[in-house]
């Protein structure tokens, strides 16, 4: 055990931070959620990245990466989310389905989607939700029917992520006549293919967060399943791995809002609950051990390790912090924490409280609910029967 | 960076593991308490042979000359078997002090010693009965005292398998050892509690699972129901996020600053805290059966409560994290800080 940083990682720190603060917009992007300019604007943020190469350190270089570890992976989050820089628009691509297609992808299919994806030239939805399929996800209906060297999709995919504005979507499909975990697969679609219908969905911030994506005779070549067919269910349960484990938020994001948080307090403790303080510290103290809980993941997985069912227990962990950090931001605010800031009055590193209130909200839900994550931490870690 | 425990970490953890679940099972708590009994000499004798009482004491001074992970790992183990024997206070809290103080002392060379320490935050001392030593805090100073100076009266924990007296002593009759780290004590005292609290927690968890298995109700084992599995679940997944912080914290007590003393403080909070969760659910899921001397949940419960209240409050630990954060930067490239020596 050695809880320091070598002198190469903290040489890549600096080299991180030092691009950053070059090149980090000076002012908040519009939310890529809000509109297609602000989805946009995201999307040229990310070719911006890209051109300094650090659009996914973790990738090989081939595949538009650095063939960076998971440490440096965790250090590049680290000043990233310091830096006060643009939310990734192409989280559903590079945290989710990148690492799965590293995993599970032919070179030929890695060469294909990787590159665009790190670079945000292709952005990617999730489509696994059903209107019938929650929760119990083998209850999916949509079908791919083989036609050929084709795949014929047809369904209805529902809270698809960024999918109003996004190019790509993966979604989880089942032969015709097959049944819950089995005759499952993961296939590609574009969006825009003829066939797609996607309808915005109004998230209770306002924004078009989500769609609803409805799928008539969607033909797409079978290039796009990855893995095996019928191999579908496992994947997504890798995915789900990453998803839930280690990638999708990183421990800088809780760290970042926790600093801000206590520099908050101490500017207005003195109107404010003195009882707070006590929450105030319980929230730093979280991101602290959300991220040692992190780091250790990270190493662990370095040394050969793989994410097992106890990326249950940090999906639980990041998901309560966020609502626990926010609420007691509002308390803090007090009388203003109704009050919604005047557009353009934010800028770059500053907390917008109550929106992020709102999303935090939406922790619990995502990536599998925390019920179904304590099922599984009690089943799958515990033991417990069914 | 490397967050992983080595080869021979492991090792020592696991044979302290087999010691202790060898020696120190329920079948034995019980003997121990019909018999209003809190030291087993036997096994304090194979605890010494294995040289778990000097990991800390530097090689120089006779000892192993280990760290603080290494014997938060034993500590951990001890927990989770609630060991009744004053390991964690003689060889992980006053045998690194009086190495410090008195590195030349006959005790230290001695595996079987058993060095009481009494800080002034404590009201009472632990196995004071079979302590061959004392280290006694007095205005920042450590004293070191026999055992036929210090007048004893016992007092009554709530957790049967710890021993707890009043001590009455006189300085006059002590050696001075002069002007002591008691916060550097207090950063082990608290990591030390936070490993056994991992272990409570666990042990907790584990007991609970068992049970929840093999009980039924509704014709089903009520560990399918999911209320039942939700305790369970938060529980360990409050260990989760404890755990880390605790073997951090070892990892840095030795940095003995701002940075240390709040990890210290966090791991003690979170890791006690999981405990007594953990506990709680254990009962839960026991029904009546938990409520009840036999079963075995109480203890934990118990201990993770006796260990809550010394060494420092809950609020005097939040109160040296609140002092790192609000003195020095936080953020993400702040989480393995240490103070900046000063040239
Ligand atoms: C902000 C947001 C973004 C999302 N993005 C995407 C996306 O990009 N792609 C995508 O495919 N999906 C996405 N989703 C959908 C998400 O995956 C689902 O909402 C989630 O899996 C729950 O399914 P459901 O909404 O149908 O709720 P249901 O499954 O109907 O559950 C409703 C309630 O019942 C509980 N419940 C259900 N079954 C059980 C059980 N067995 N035991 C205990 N409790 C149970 C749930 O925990 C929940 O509280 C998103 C959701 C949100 C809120």
């Amino acid at each position: 055990m050695d809880l320091s940083y070598t002198p190469k990682q903290q040489a890549f720190r600096a080299e991180v931070r030092h691009w950053l603060e070059a090149h980090v917009p000076a002012d908040p992007l519009e939310h890529y959620d809000a509109s297609r300019a602000g989805f946009e604007a995201h999307r040229a943020w990310e070719a911006t990245l890209k051109s300094g190469d650090w659009g996914m350190v973790t990738w090989p270089k081939d595949y538009g990466g650095r063939g960076l570890d998971l440490i440096e992976w965790l250090i590049f989050e680290e000043e990233y989310y310091r830096a006060g820089a643009p939310g990734r628009v192409n989280q559903n691509g590079i945290f989710l389905l990148g690492p799965t297609l590293m995993e599970f992808g032919t070179p030929a299919q890695k060469q294909r989607f990787l590159p665009p994806m790190a670079s945000g030239e292709e952005i990617w939805a999730q489509a696994w939700s059903e209107p019938q399929a929650g929760s119990d996800l083998a209850g999916v209906r949509a079908t791919a029917v083989r036609d050929g060297d084709d795949y014929v999709l047809s369904g209805h995919k529902i809270w698809s992520s960024r999918a109003v504005f996004a190019d790509w979507a993966f979604g989880l499909f089942r032969e015709p006549g097959s049944e819950r975990h089995k005759g499952m697969s993961l296939i590609f679609f574009k969006l825009d293919a003829p066939g797609v219908t996607r309808t915005p969905i109004r998230k209770i911030n306002g924004h078009v967060g989500f769609a609803e994506i409805v799928l008539e005779d969607v033909r797409v070549p079978a290039f796009n399943r990855l893995g095996d067919e019928g191999q579908g269910w496992h994947i997504c349960m890798a995915t789900a791995g990453f998803e839930r484990g280690l990638m999708l938020r990183s421990p800088a994001r809780y760290q970042v809002a926790a600093a801000s948080l206590a520099g908050m307090w101490q500017a207005r403790r003195n109107s404010a609950d003195p009882l707070l303080e006590a929450d105030v510290v319980r929230a730093f103290m979280n991101a602290e051990a959300y991220a040692l809980n992190i780091y250790q993941t990270a190493s662990r997985l370095s040394a050969g390790a793989k994410i097992g069912a106890e990326a249950s227990t940090n999906k639980i962990f990041w998901s309560e912090m966020d609502i626990h950090l926010h609420q007691t931001a509002l308390a803090i605010l007090g009388a203003d924490a109704e009050l919604v800031p005047e557009p353009g009055t934010l800028r770059r590193g500053d907390h917008d409280w109550l929106d992020d209130y709102i999303f935090a909200l939406a922790g619990p839900i995502y990536a599998g609910s925390n019920e179904i994550q304590r099922n599984i931490i009690a089943e799958r870690m515990l033991g417990l029967p069914r | 960076m490397d967050f992983t425990l080595s080869a021979e970490q492991q090792m020592f953890a696991h044979t302290a593991t087999t010691l202790f679940g060898n020696t120190c099972t329920p079948a034995h708590w019980r003997t121990m308490m019909q018999h209003d009994r809190a030291f087993d000499p036997d096994r304090w004798a194979q605890i010494a042979a294995t040289g778990f009482t000097a990991m800390l004491v530097p090689e120089s001074a006779g000892g192993l000359g280990l760290g603080e992970v290494d014997f938060a790992l034993i500590a951990q183990a001890a927990g989770y078997v609630a060991l009744p024997e004053p390991l964690v206070e003689s060889a992980g809290i006053a045998a690194p002090m009086l190495a410090e103080l008195a590195p030349d002392h006959a005790l230290l060379r001695d595996p079987a010693a058993i060095i009481a320490i009494a800080p002034a935050a404590n009201p009472v001392v632990a196995s004071a009965d079979v302590a061959g030593a004392f280290l006694l805090e007095k205005d920042g100073h450590a004293f070191l005292a026999t055992p036929d100076t210090i007048a004893l009266t016992p007092a009554q924990s709530i957790d049967p398998l710890r021993r707890v007296f009043r001590i009455g002593w006189d300085p006059a009759a002590a050696q001075d050892l002069g002007p002591a780290d008691w916060t550097r004590a207090t950063d082990r005292a608290a990591v030390f509690a936070a490993a056994q609290g991992m272990g409570l927690a666990q042990r907790a968890v584990d007991l609970a699972v068992a049970y929840a298995k093999d009980r039924q109700q509704f014709g089903k084992p009520i560990g399918s129901y999911q209320a039942v599995k939700h305790h369970l679940a938060s529980a360990q997944t409050a260990i989760e996020f404890a755990r880390p912080v605790m073997l951090a914290a070892a990892a840095t007590v030795a940095q003995g600053d701002i940075y240390a003393r709040a990890r210290a403080s966090h791991a003690r909070i979170v890791a006690l805290e999981a405990a007594d969760q953990a506990a709680r659910a254990a009962i839960q899921v026991h029904g009546a059966m938990g409520y009840s001397w036999e079963v075995d949940v109480h203890l934990l419960l118990k201990r993770a409560l006796a260990l809550t209240g010394c060494w420092g409050t809950p609020a005097f630990h939040r109160a040296r994290i609140a002092a790192r954060l609000f003195t020095r930067p936080a953020g993400p490239d702040q989480t393995f800080a240490k103070e900046q020596s000063v040239a």
